[in-house]
């Protein structure tokens, strides 16, 4: 891995003196390495005519369990979320500290990401229309995933000396193992885990990022920048540099305020060009049903549609992947469990709603006009979507896209990192160093298809939920103990509702 | 009715007046002053993991600094001038904030400067003292 890294690394410094024909050289060097570690990852077995990848099986195993074994709590502990956001249970006793709110919104906006408006393209591309009814499943199941992940990262983090907090799975592993007299093991899985999110910070939360941005500048500029990847990506990682390395906060907080208008921009833009397209409606959703169960014209038939739903969803919410709970691990309560139901809104945001929205927008054009992206996928179809009309929509979608990837790549890049210090510790010189291979990859994103990069991502964001929902078997009755007393605490009348 | 007064005062030279004036008030009638510095802030606000993981320092330190620079050198000027008084270091919306200090120590009066901001900054983001005299439950002295 470490080879890989260092090739890698090579490669994008080679970069500087290159010529428009260099990305088709990355393009070479990186598609054998990407194919080699997605068949690693993507171990599948044939189920039913489509091949199952094992880690998707893990994926969907882990969620319908916590969704029996916490008793729907993502349904049941849906209004709660919703009070506990807008502080109806805040201790008015210590203002000033992180808000359940805004330990949701930082986390949100680490989610909703690139994957939002393009990946759901990839899933329509691949598993058809039906995949999102399986993207949406998986977000409904990921809620409860999240639920606990969230909850034992806020239960088991870490106050540092200096009075900051480091939280998520590496800490609730070696924590909460150590609690139940496994320490060994507890130690073995955060050091698994810290490995695996300083590595998989560099596909999903950075390479499919700024690819995908790079893409839809691109389109936006009618094919002007081709074979300028490696300068759109030098940029962008000279922006990511300046925040991350060069301490330039300001950048990161002005991207953290404008990316929730971002999104409801999106939002709202998208359902009007739902509703432009509104003859198609019902067709539109009448082949989402029809895909899911008969798998009409995709490969693998509906076993296929669920496993890219699956995937995509995962991809998009990471419920699963532990990485939210390192940024949910801020909020300050005396009830981890509250920050447990917080979070389960975050798929329901980032899946349920957006991504349904995108993949209504697709769906309805490709209704009205099979042909309406032509070859294109990924971002670039969704954007072809939104064109048909709002002609010049493609220009601020490209700058939301823009936006959204680099609030992600920022907040991975901080997720990686605390998987870096877990493991090396707060040494400057190992920060310095995680962070310039960050930039990196931000540059290496935008030489490389689409292809070999969502091949990268996946295999290494998967690689991230062995260990974390290994983990979340063992630890899962800690959290179930917390939410029986929790609830009948609230139910009592012991833990009160403060009135604003 | 009680004889307590809600000072405000934000470090400015209009929180200055204000407490010139509360000081004198308070000698003539003998009142209490509850000095309280509200630190802007807000839990509908979007911030960087890395702010949300240090926030639990910063927001000690804002209220070390706000104690030490501003409200501590207000409360000795007072006590100096043998007035009883006793004060307040908080993190909310300003008006807001006060408005819940008046009721929690039952205030017969809130007593802030006025920051004589400009009129488009105004219009944007209001001024405390303005929103202050729409929603305070109890008579506001604005000090020019």
């Amino acid at each position: 891995m470490i080879r890989f890294f260092a090739a890698a690394f090579a490669l994008v410094m080679l970069a500087l003196p290159a010529h428009a024909g260099f990305d088709e050289a990355i393009n070479a060097a990186t598609a054998p390495i990407a194919s080699a570690v997605g068949a690693f990852v993507f171990f599948k077995i044939p189920v039913l005519g489509a091949q199952l990848p094992l880690v998707v099986l893990w994926l969907v195993i882990g969620a319908v369990f916590f969704t029996f074994y916490m008793g729907f709590v993502n349904v049941r502990g849906f209004k709660h979320a919703i009070q506990l956001v807008r502080g109806d249970y805040a201790d008015p006793e210590s203002p000033g500290e992180v808000s359940h709110f805004q330990a949701l919104a930082t986390a949100v906006s680490g989610t909703v990401g690139i994957g939002n408006i393009g990946g759901v393209a990839v899933a329509v591309t691949i598993g058809g229309a039906g995949a999102t009814f399986w993207l949406i499943v998986a977000g409904f199941l990921g809620m409860s995933t999240k639920f606990v992940e969230c909850t034992l990262g806020v239960k088991y983090r870490q106050e540092n000396p200096d009075g900051s907090v480091s939280g998520g799975p590496m800490y609730y592993m070696k924590k909460g193992f150590e609690e139940r007299g496994m320490e060994g093991f507890g130690k073995f899985m955060g050091t698994f885990y810290a490995i695996g999110i300083f590595v998989g910070a560099l596909g999903i939360g950075n390479m499919f990022q700024s690819n995908q941005a790079y893409v839809q500048l691109n389109t936006v500029a009618g094919g002007a920048l081709d074979g300028l990847g490696w300068l759109v990506g030098l940029i962008l990682a000279a922006v990511v540099f300046m925040v991350i390395i060069g301490g330039i906060k300001s950048i990161a907080r002005v991207t953290e305020k404008i990316v929730p208008f971002m999104a409801v921009f999106y939002c709202v833009f998208a359902i009007i060009v739902i509703l432009m397209n509104f003859t198609s409606i019902p067709a539109a959703i009448g082949n989402i049903f029809a895909g899911a169960f008969t798998g009409a014209g995709v490969q693998g038939g509906a076993i296929g549609a669920l496993i890219i739903g699956f995937q995509r969803a995962v991809f998009s919410n990471e419920a699963g992947i532990g990485s939210a709970s390192i940024a949910h691990a801020a909020v300050r309560t005396p009830e981890p469990v509250t920050e447990g139901y917080v979070s389960l809104l975050e798929p329901f945001i980032d899946t349920i709603v957006i991504c349904t929205i995108t993949a209504l927008v697709i769906g309805t054009s490709q209704v009205a006009d099979p042909n309406f992206a032509g070859d294109a996928t990924g971002v670039a179809m969704t954007s072809a979507a939104f064109e048909r009309q709002i002609g010049w929509f493609p220009i601020p979608l490209a700058f939301g896209a823009l936006l959204f990837a680099f609030s992600t790549m920022i907040s991975w890049s901080y997720y990686g990192l605390k998987g870096w210090t877990y493991l090396f510790g707060e040494g400057q010189m190992g920060q310095t160093i995680y962070k310039l291979m960050f930039c990196a990859f931000v540059a290496l994103g935008c030489m490389v298809q689409l292809g070999p990069i969502l091949d990268i991502s996946d295999a290494l964001v998967f690689l991230i939920c062995v260990p974390n929902i290994l983990g979340l078997y063992f630890l899962a009755p800690i959290v179930k103990r917390e939410m029986v007393s929790y609830m009948a605490r609230l139910d009592s009348g012991e833990i009160k509702k403060y009135n604003h | 009715m009680s004889n307590s007064v809600l000072l405000a005062i934000d470090g400015s030279a209009g929180g200055e007046r204000a407490l010139q004036y509360a000081m004198e008030r308070a000698k003539l009638g003998g009142a209490k002053l509850i000095v309280a510095y509200v630190i802007e802030w807000s839990q509908y606000s979007f911030n960087t993991p890395e702010e949300n993981a240090e926030r639990h320092k910063r927001r000690e330190q804002e209220i070390k600094r706000a104690t030490e620079t501003i409200v501590d050198p207000a409360a000795k000027v007072l006590k100096a001038a043998d007035i009883d008084c006793q004060t307040v270091v908080t993190h909310g919306p300003p008006a807001e904030t006060l408005i819940k200090l008046a009721n929690k120590y039952e205030v017969a009066q809130i007593v802030i400067g006025r920051r004589g901001q400009s009129g488009i900054k105004a219009l944007l983001f209001g001024s405390v003292a303005g929103n202050l005299i729409q929603t305070s439950p109890v008579p506001v002295v604005v000090v020019p």
